[in-house]
């Protein structure tokens, strides 16, 4: 019986709120992780968690079409049947708008168009403080990000299962469309992180309602909490509508940004005040997760 | 004359800034904010202009009809998405999967495919004297934003300045707000985090072949790396702006139009003189 392994995403709908630091900030408490940065379109945990590269594993997203000058006539049926404007004049591809459905391969009656493969990104398996910690590179506007997602989650769990680890600390990306979505179906807990600001608020509301849709755990956390006490309240009548518990408040601290360029995480700086506020966030979330 | 705000990493202050850049347009000319963050769409938090239009949108996705299908199984080897799967030699169509490509209807030769209408998503539509919004609102478990972001981009189609609130990040979603655009103006956060996404968001606009501005914001103390990149790769800086703490208060309270303009008008004004000269 492999001891069963629990996952923790860390999401927040809007952007900026702090998801990455607070992250990496519980990957230096854990004794036991394993950490995976899910933003693929904006990978920023690499820059605060040093880490040594193992393994660079090419990822291959959705084929493109090639249209074949010697073979093209010119006919036109494959801008016609292209539903993404991907085929412009004189027929080429425009490899960023293919969505790689291959419909005008099939359509082509001059047999001129092959689908060809396309790394999209790679996905990279290092180690930090002797740990398995996993992120991605997503080539420059490729889609699919919600499938590499799945991909970089599919390899924690494996590595989790093979090696023994039972926790595994997913940082999201902002928003609540496809690569979120992938981050955190099937966890056992989501933390939002949100902040005072009317976007903060509006986009909580969303993100709420998207754990709920998919009938996951959550609860929140509210970071920069001084810059408004009364959005504070706001905030937990928010929580208390969609009966989701607030379990942690993170003052405003520049230290952020400080430990950032250091290239740390907010914790190795014992003295500030949102290093304290993590670490007692944090063991909320252990007892949470019954760690 | 279309600018798109993008920035790779969110919270950075795109929609703070092209907020207010819409608004102070609108000043002097007819100007269109185009909420393109359709996950997360937070302009009109802030421009607060009356919705006056809303509508649907809506993708194709595949209906098979039981009495036609044989089980050839054509429709499940040509989806490239996995949204067609043959259960028991009948096609099981997973909506959520489905890129609307229409190559399912096309292959099947029974003909027992059509195409029906799925709603994604609303768009919002309003104006304000000169000021004109439309935003795009994703339904909650909803994958597909780009259906909803082209719609959003069809608006508004005679203001002068078209201004596009890009969502977070660098791929489709991105791709699709910036395509299109005269310019793209990055926001910046002078970080290590606010760079390296900075970055990414330059590369699409490279590979779209779209000129690029900088305007820095949040600035604590100077971040070399990106200075030195913005100055190898001659990228102009429309604006500094500092980090202020006032900022975030004035978003927490839902007036940091006002208070940017009250503040930093002379920011906004040279960002739209670098427009104005643009358009000439």
């Amino acid at each position: 019986m492999t001891n069963t392994i629990k996952q923790l995403a860390i999401v927040s709908g809007k952007g900026g709120t702090g998801k990455t630091s607070i992250a990496a900030s519980f990957a230096k408490l854990a004794k036991q992780r394993i950490v995976v940065d899910c933003d693929v379109d904006a990978s920023n945990m690499p820059l605060v968690l040093p880490h040594t590269i193992i393994e660079e594993i090419p990822f291959l997203g959705e084929k493109k079409a090639v249209i074949s000058q010697d073979r093209c006539r010119g006919c036109g049926d494959c801008v016609i049947y292209c539903r993404f404007n991907a085929i412009k004049d004189f027929y080429v591809v425009e490899p960023v708008l293919c969505e790689g459905c291959a419909v005008c391969t099939m359509m082509c009656p001059y047999e001129a168009i092959d689908m060809v493969d396309n790394q999209s990104g790679t996905v990279v398996i290092s180690q930090s403080d002797d740990q398995p910690f996993l992120f991605a590179k997503m080539g420059v506007g490729q889609g699919n990000s919600g499938k590499l997602v799945s991909e970089l989650r599919e390899k924690a769990k494996s590595i989790a299962e093979e090696d023994n680890y039972n926790l595994i600390i997913i940082d999201g990306p902002p928003g609540i469309g496809c690569p979120v979505i992938s981050s955190i179906t099937g966890v056992s807990h989501v933390l939002i992180v949100t902040e005072p600001t009317l976007s903060g608020m509006h986009d909580l509301e969303r993100i709420i309602q998207l754990t709920k849709h998919f009938r996951i755990n959550a609860s929140v956390c509210i970071n920069k909490s001084t810059i408004s006490s009364d959005n504070i309240e706001k905030i937990k009548e928010i929580c208390s509508k969609f009966d989701i518990a607030v379990i942690g408040t993170i003052p405003l601290d520049m230290d952020f940004v400080k430990a950032q360029i250091a290239g740390k995480t907010i914790v190795e700086y014992p003295n500030s005040v949102a290093s304290q506020a993590i670490k007692s966030l944090w063991e909320r979330i252990s007892q949470l997760l019954n760690l | 004359m279309k600018i798109a705000i993008a920035s790779g990493k969110g919270g950075t202050g795109k929609t703070t800034i092209s907020t207010t850049l819409a608004y102070y347009f609108a000043q002097q000319f007819p100007t269109a904010l185009l909420d393109c963050d359709v996950e997360e769409p937070d302009a009109n938090i802030f421009l607060n202009i009356p919705v006056s239009r809303t509508f649907d949108v809506d993708v194709l996705i595949p209906q098979v009809d039981m009495d036609l299908c044989t089980g050839c199984g054509r429709c499940e080897k040509m989806c490239q998405y996995n949204a067609i799967v043959l259960i028991k030699g009948k096609p099981l169509v997973l909506p959520e999967l489905c890129h609307s490509c229409g190559g399912c209807y096309l292959v099947c030769p029974e003909k027992a495919i059509k195409e029906v209408k799925r709603s994604v998503g609303t768009v919002e539509v309003g104006v304000n004297g000169n000021l004109h919004y439309a935003g795009g609102i994703l339904n909650i478990g909803e994958h597909m934003a780009i259906p909803l972001i082209d719609e959003v981009k069809k608006e508004h189609y005679n203001a002068t300045f078209r201004i596009v609130d890009a969502p977070p990040g660098s791929s489709c979603p991105v791709v699709h707000s910036m395509q299109g655009n005269d310019l793209i103006i990055i926001v910046v956060e002078p970080t290590p985090f606010g760079f390296h996404d900075a970055v990414l968001a330059y590369d699409v606009a490279k590979t779209l072949n779209i000129p690029c501005a900088v305007v820095i914001n949040n600035l604590v103390e100077e971040y070399k790396p990106l200075f030195s990149f913005l100055e190898k790769e001659n990228i102009p800086v429309l604006a500094v702006i500092p980090h202020d703490v006032d900022v975030a208060r004035s978003c927490a309270q839902g007036n940091c139009i006002e208070y940017m303009l009250t503040k930093y008008q002379d920011k906004f004004e040279a960002i739209m003189r670098y427009i104005k000269e643009k358009v000439q």
